[in-house]
């Protein structure tokens, strides 16, 4: 056990590093986040599990997701008198960027789904339904049932 | 905005649609003119702008015409602007709304926003310059037209220059960021390697370890990111950090929840504390895993977990079931209420609301009403009418 904390400093030297010259790019670039979310998938790691990980803290890969999540969650609460509750992700992603301004970094799609995940463990029924060649986001629990369901996509 | 030319709007075989954007207005140069309100199209080959009104006023010019772009911010009253500056029209151009014109500029002023989106979009496509690799039907002019543009204009060349040696640095930076980033996953695949043998170890030697290291282990999990289902099972997904989490949480919702009635769903709870943190957010797991040790800490504050599945926190001395019979009282007033017309009543969210009432329900006291006008409670007549 001692052998692996050992290596988890090393580990944690070589991450700030990597952060002192590329930090910027993880809240500057989409493309570069996908690519980063990728590979921590491939090798079994979830930078986004904890506030206290390693990635959050020195790359602060966290806060930009985390920040997102709370803008998702505002916009979903303001807008659901008028529909209900369910959202386009493109609309979703138009709302969020003109809430965070003009001089805001540039969010994607793949930002927006991975945040929107990360909520779900909040357990107030957040959910991504796959309609057409986009997503819906469902931000209020009612059990849409498969007939809903394939109304809606057919709806597209 | 001679360099425009008239078209169909139908994109070739092998031009692809990168962004389009509603609501913005072309002008030339300094002045306005008749393209007041369209949707502009960037793709893969060219600029097309729309009439919103007259689908058939369509009008183009190649992405190869660019010599570089500018931001504009938005001032009062003026929307945000990209300025394109473009080379000089070629002798062969298709024909355009305008024969000639005295600037070698236009404007796109973003009536509905989405400037930001569309200026990084086509930033991209002159510096990736796809036009090049992928042939259309229609034949494309690009080195003719920059030979002729450089000959005419020369400062033009040092602008080109320039662009082509910011691309040639953005290009390095980004194949520098990812080698970076590949050798660094190197390292933390070892990592994920050596936790798993240690983890099969423990789970071997079930008994064996202590306490204190299985809380050490979660620790360093914790840190990598990497799920621990073999301690989940013993000890719960916490470790210290969450306990103390615990504790400050208590001391921050003491107050609003007191405010709210003594009750708030976990997503209000998120966003209240990460707004009130503004740096270091908390991960949504986080705030889950501290939550869940609240009660065995003994704090004054607990998480509930609702039959469908919501999760909130209330106050030791909130009492659901008291509520309960409030709600009853409540809805026997007004005969029947809906989920949303409770809600306003009392002055709570519509979620808790339903969730008070579902729990009505179930202890007996209330029935649903469910059609297609929505889900209305009645008091339970079948109980208190025999």
């Amino acid at each position: 056990l001692s052998q692996m904390s050992k290596q988890l400093e090393t580990f944690r030297t070589h991450l700030q590093a990597f952060a002192s010259k590329h930090k910027q790019e993880i809240r500057r670039s989409p493309a570069f986040r996908l690519q980063f979310q990728h590979m921590c998938a491939a090798i079994g790691v979830d930078p986004l599990a904890s506030g206290k990980g390693f990635w959050a803290e020195v790359l602060g890969v966290g806060d930009f997701y985390y920040e997102l999540g709370v803008q998702i969650i505002e916009v979903c609460l303001a807008l659901r008198h008028c529909n209900g509750g369910l959202i386009t992700l493109e609309e979703l992603q138009q709302q969020v960027l003109r809430g965070r301004g003009k001089f805001a970094q540039d969010v994607s799609a793949d930002d927006l789904l991975r945040a929107i995940k990360k909520l779900k463990v909040l357990g107030s029924g957040f959910g991504i339904i796959p309609v057409g060649g986009t997503f819906l986001v469902q931000s209020v629990p009612a059990e849409l049932n498969m007939d809903h369901t394939v109304v809606l996509q057919l709806a597209e | 905005m001679d360099r425009f030319s008239w078209t169909t709007g139908l994109l070739e075989l092998g031009e692809t649609l990168v962004v389009q954007q509603r609501g913005v207005r072309l002008s030339d140069g300094e002045e306005k003119v008749k393209f007041d309100s369209g949707v502009l199209l960037l793709s893969t080959h060219r600029l097309i702008w729309r009439d919103q009104k007259n689908h058939e006023c369509c009008i183009a010019v190649p992405l190869s015409q660019i010599v570089f772009i500018e931001e504009q911010a938005a001032g009062i009253g003026k929307s945000a602007k990209i300025v394109v500056h473009l080379h000089p029209a070629s002798s062969n151009k298709e024909p355009g709304p305008f024969q000639s014109s005295k600037y070698s500029y236009v404007k796109l002023s973003f009536k509905e926003h989405g400037q930001i989106e569309f200026y990084r979009r086509l930033s991209e496509e002159i510096t990736q310059r796809r036009w090049e690799s992928m042939p259309t039907g229609q034949a494309m002019q690009v080195n003719k037209d920059s030979q002729a543009g450089r000959i005419r204009a020369v400062g033009i060349v040092g602008i080109e220059r320039k662009l082509e040696e910011k691309r040639k640095e953005t290009d390095k930076n980004i194949s520098e960021a990812f080698e970076d980033l590949s050798k660094l996953m190197e390292k933390a695949k070892e990592m994920v390697e050596l936790s798993k043998s240690i983890a099969n170890k423990i789970k071997e030697k079930q008994g064996d370890i202590t306490e204190d290291e299985t809380i050490r282990f979660k620790s360093y999990l914790l840190s990598m990111g990497i799920a621990n289902p073999v301690t989940r099972e013993t000890y719960g997904s916490g470790t210290q950090y969450h306990m103390q989490l615990a504790k400050q949480l208590a001391g921050i919702l003491q107050t609003p929840l007191e405010e709210r009635g003594g009750i708030m769903s976990l997503t209000e709870v998120y966003c209240l504390v990460n707004r009130a943190r503004g740096l270091e957010l908390l991960s949504p797991e986080d705030l889950v895993n501290a939550c869940k040790m609240l009660e065995s800490l003994n704090l004054p504050l607990r998480l509930r977990i609702f039959d469908s599945g919501v999760m909130v926190i209330e106050l030791q001395s909130h009492n659901e079931e008291e509520m309960v019979a409030a709600a009853l009282e409540t809805v026997s007033e007004k005969g029947s209420l809906t989920a949303d017309e409770f809600a306003k009543l009392v002055g709570m969210s519509v979620l808790l609301a339903k969730e008070r009432l579902l729990l009505a329900e179930k202890m007996g006291h209330l029935c649903r009403d469910d059609s297609v006008e929505g889900l209305r409670f009645y008091p339970n007549l079948f109980l208190t009418q025999s």
